[in-house]
């Protein structure tokens, strides 16, 4: 199997979607020429031509109101924000023209775009560059919104988002992008709603998605080394939750952490975490337990964002505490 | 409506400068060095301002230096995160600090250096928060793009492409709404002018007859883009702002004298109530956008073009042809700004890092 990473396998689903799908087209800024701040779309201008892999002026508003509004008349279009951060000046045509646009038509319009953009703090680049509204997004009625966390599923989500009817926020783990893995050479997806049981274990359920996961994994081998059997799960789609994989892990190991690396309240997890006490409290051994960043602006300082992101030793810390791990 | 159109008694005017631009004389825009002129309140340059004359010039020199230390101290990880330098745009931030009042405020984009430190904020602090210490200027909370410094009227330092002009609007409504007559200015590149905010913020401050000085640095790229890629219309932008009613005038970003002396005219208007004015600098940033950028996607012979306008090359010599300076006058300016340079970087290296609890500090008033 190919091993590839991250960066690598999101090159490789738009490289194949502009190959086999003439309604597929990317834009962005500086996705071209300089071949997209993080790299990702390097080589694509060259390859497909200015009309398929198109750069645009430093205005999101309008180039993902235009992504709506080509994906309305029949195209499937990519578009890259060079952070998640700045999702924000183009939020109005992400939420109430992307997302509205098929419930307010009852039905008659659809709009088939992706919205891809890095996401997460941990390189320094403080308040304004760091944040990870894909858990914001998740709550919109109407758009889908997944995160891969492998090259593997990288790979597979964005074959899934692109194919998708409904528009798809997909938000890459900025601090992920290098990180490589096996990926098979013949087609397959990953579907949409599905999250993916990583690590099996009868004492706990840890749940992340993102660069969450690397925490959770090193948190695993901690936990094993006190004799203590972890599952881990990705959940890869923040919406829709696959709520069946959480619940089946939950009532098998009675325990369940859930990470965020983006800020803990009204998070991601706040929605998890308040699913499974609906549906697991029969068997739970205690209180659901969330964790996530510290409730504060993204710091430039390395300590000090550091210390914002949760740790290996903040999960375990949290599993003996609640549970007595 | 109207329009009035902006002939400057003592400017060329702006289309003729815009010709010159493109065969620049050394000495062409330096004529009025040794006899001395003034535009409103501030007087430009004269025989009896050797003094005011050799500080633009360490000014300039001040950010070029800072900025070479900035680029190796990233190199060493002591600087981190995204880093735009200003090299080679030293001359803009110079000439027009050198025009502003103590009450102005000053607005601009993540590539801050320069203004922040062409506005008088210390040295050791600006590079302090650079290297993310108690000490910077933000407490080590903002970083390379995030300068703020409210005692000397410096409102940031704003990394979201455009996020800064409607701040600034508010600010100069904020002197007029309390009658005074200072002003804001807001720099932004050329790449901002295609966010919203900016067509929103030129109507808001030209309807409202806000004291708001828009100052567009014209370096010719927004990251990898060339103008001509992303913006209909060319590379001129000055001409834009007629369409709201606002005078403007394009300047030579490249000669700090030029920047005073439009500065001052555009300023008088505005304290004297004549509402917004849009000034355009046409200049280059010698280096990449940020530091991961090796600026492939241009000329070496672009570059080489606008270094032989290098402000800190044609300046000086103005002043030494001029008798305006000796050389040992200049030496003694580099001198103190190496000293100043490296003191900081010691004192930044010597402060103390944040502590992790002071995360919550400062979130809430
Ligand atoms: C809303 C938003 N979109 C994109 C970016 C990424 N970005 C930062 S600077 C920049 C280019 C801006 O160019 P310009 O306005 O010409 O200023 P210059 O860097 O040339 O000084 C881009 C695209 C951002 N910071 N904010
Ligand atoms: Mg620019």
């Amino acid at each position: 199997m190919p091993t590839l990473t991250i960066r690598e396998a999101i090159r490789l689903g738009l490289d194949e979607a502009l190959e086999t799908d003439p309604s597929v087209f990317l834009m962005g800024e500086d996705i071209g020429t300089y071949g997209g701040a993080y790299a990702v779309t390097a080589g694509l201008l060259e390859k497909y031509g200015p009309d398929r892999v198109r750069d645009t002026p430093i205005s999101e508003a309008a180039f993902i109101g235009a992504g709506v509004g080509a994906a309305a008349g029949g195209l499937r279009p990519i578009v890259e924000l060079m952070s998640m951060s700045f999702a924000l000046v183009g939020f109005d045509q992400i939420v109430n023209m992307a997302a509205n646009l098929r419930y307010m038509s009852g039905g008659q319009i659809k709009a088939p775009m992706v919205i891809r953009a890095p996401t997460g703090a941990g390189m320094q680049l403080a308040a304004t560059h760091s944040q990870s509204f894909e858990t914001w997004l998740a709550e919109v009625p109407g758009l889908r919104v997944v995160a891969p966390s492998t090259p593997y599923d990288a790979l597979g989500l964005l074959r899934s988002s692109i194919k998708e009817d409904n528009p798809v926020i997909y938000a890459e783990s900025a601090g992920l992008y290098g990180a490589s893995g096996e990926t098979p050479a013949e087609y397959y997806e990953v579907p949409i709603g599905s999250a993916k049981v990583c690590r099996s274990g009868d004492d706990a359920t840890l749940i992340s998605y993102g660069h969450g996961m690397p925490i959770l994994y090193e948190s695993a081998e901690i936990l094993a080394a006190r004799g203590v059997s972890a599952e881990v799960i990705d959940l890869r789609s923040l919406s829709p939750i696959d709520t069946g994989v959480l619940v089946d892990s939950v009532q098998k190991t009675g325990r369940v952490l859930a990470l965020d690396t983006a800020r803990r309240s009204g998070g991601i997890m706040a929605e998890v975490t308040a699913t499974l006490q609906e549906q697991t409290s029969d068997w739970l051994d205690g209180p659901v337990v969330r964790i996530g960043a510290k409730c504060a602006p993204w710091p430039y300082n390395r300590e000090m964002e550091q210390g914002s992101l949760p740790d290996a030793q903040d999960v375990t810390g949290m599993l003996s505490a609640t549970y007595d791990l | 409506m109207e329009i009035q159109r902006y002939v400057p008694t003592q400017l060329r005017p702006a289309r003729q400068m815009r010709a010159d631009l493109q065969q620049i004389e050394q000495a062409s825009s330096l004529d009025g060095v040794g006899e001395l002129r003034s535009v409103g309140e501030v007087s430009l340059y004269g025989p009896g301002e050797k003094a005011e004359l050799l500080d633009l010039y360490r000014q300039m020199y001040l950010i070029r230096r800072f900025e070479e230390a900035c680029a190796e101290n990233y190199s060493k990880g002591n600087i981190r995160g995204f880093l735009h330098l200003y090299i080679g745009q030293e001359a803009v931030a110079v000439g027009v600090m050198s025009v502003l009042r103590p009450g102005d405020y000053v607005v601009t984009h993540y590539r801050d250096h320069g203004h922040a430190l062409a506005r008088g904020v210390d040295t050791n602090r600006a590079m302090a928060e650079l290297f993310g210490r108690k000490t910077g200027l933000s407490k080590g909370k903002g970083g390379s793009m995030h300068l703020f410094d409210a005692s000397k009227r410096f409102m940031g330092g704003h990394a979201i492409v455009g996020g800064q002009l409607p701040l600034a609007a508010g600010l100069s409504l904020s002197c007029t709404y309390k009658g005074t007559d200072d002003i804001a200015i807001v720099f932004f590149g050329d790449g901002a002018v295609n966010q919203g905010t900016f067509h929103e913020t030129m109507n808001l401050a030209a309807v409202w007859k806000l004291p708001l000085l828009f100052f567009l640095e014209n370096n010719f790229y927004g990251m990898g883009s060339a103008i001509g890629k992303v913006r209909a219309g060319g590379t001129d932008f000055y001409p834009m702002a007629e369409s709201y009613g606002i005078e403007s005038v394009l300047v030579d970003g490249m000669n700090v004298l030029e920047v005073r002396e439009v500065m001052a005219n555009a300023v008088g208007k505005m304290r004297a109530g004549g509402g917004p004015q849009f000034i355009e600098a046409k200049t280059f940033r010698y280096v990449g956008h940020s530091m991961a950028d090796p600026a492939r996607y241009r000329d070496d012979s672009e570059l080489a073009e606008w270094m032989e306008k290098d402000p800190l090359k044609t300046f000086p010599s103005l002043l030494l042809a001029r008798g305006a300076a000796v050389e040992s006058d200049l030496e003694a300016q580099r001198e103190s700004v190496h000293q100043e340079v490296s003191a900081a970087v010691r004192f930044s290296e010597g402060s103390a890092k944040p502590s992790p609890h002071e995360i919550f500090d400062d979130v809430y008033a």
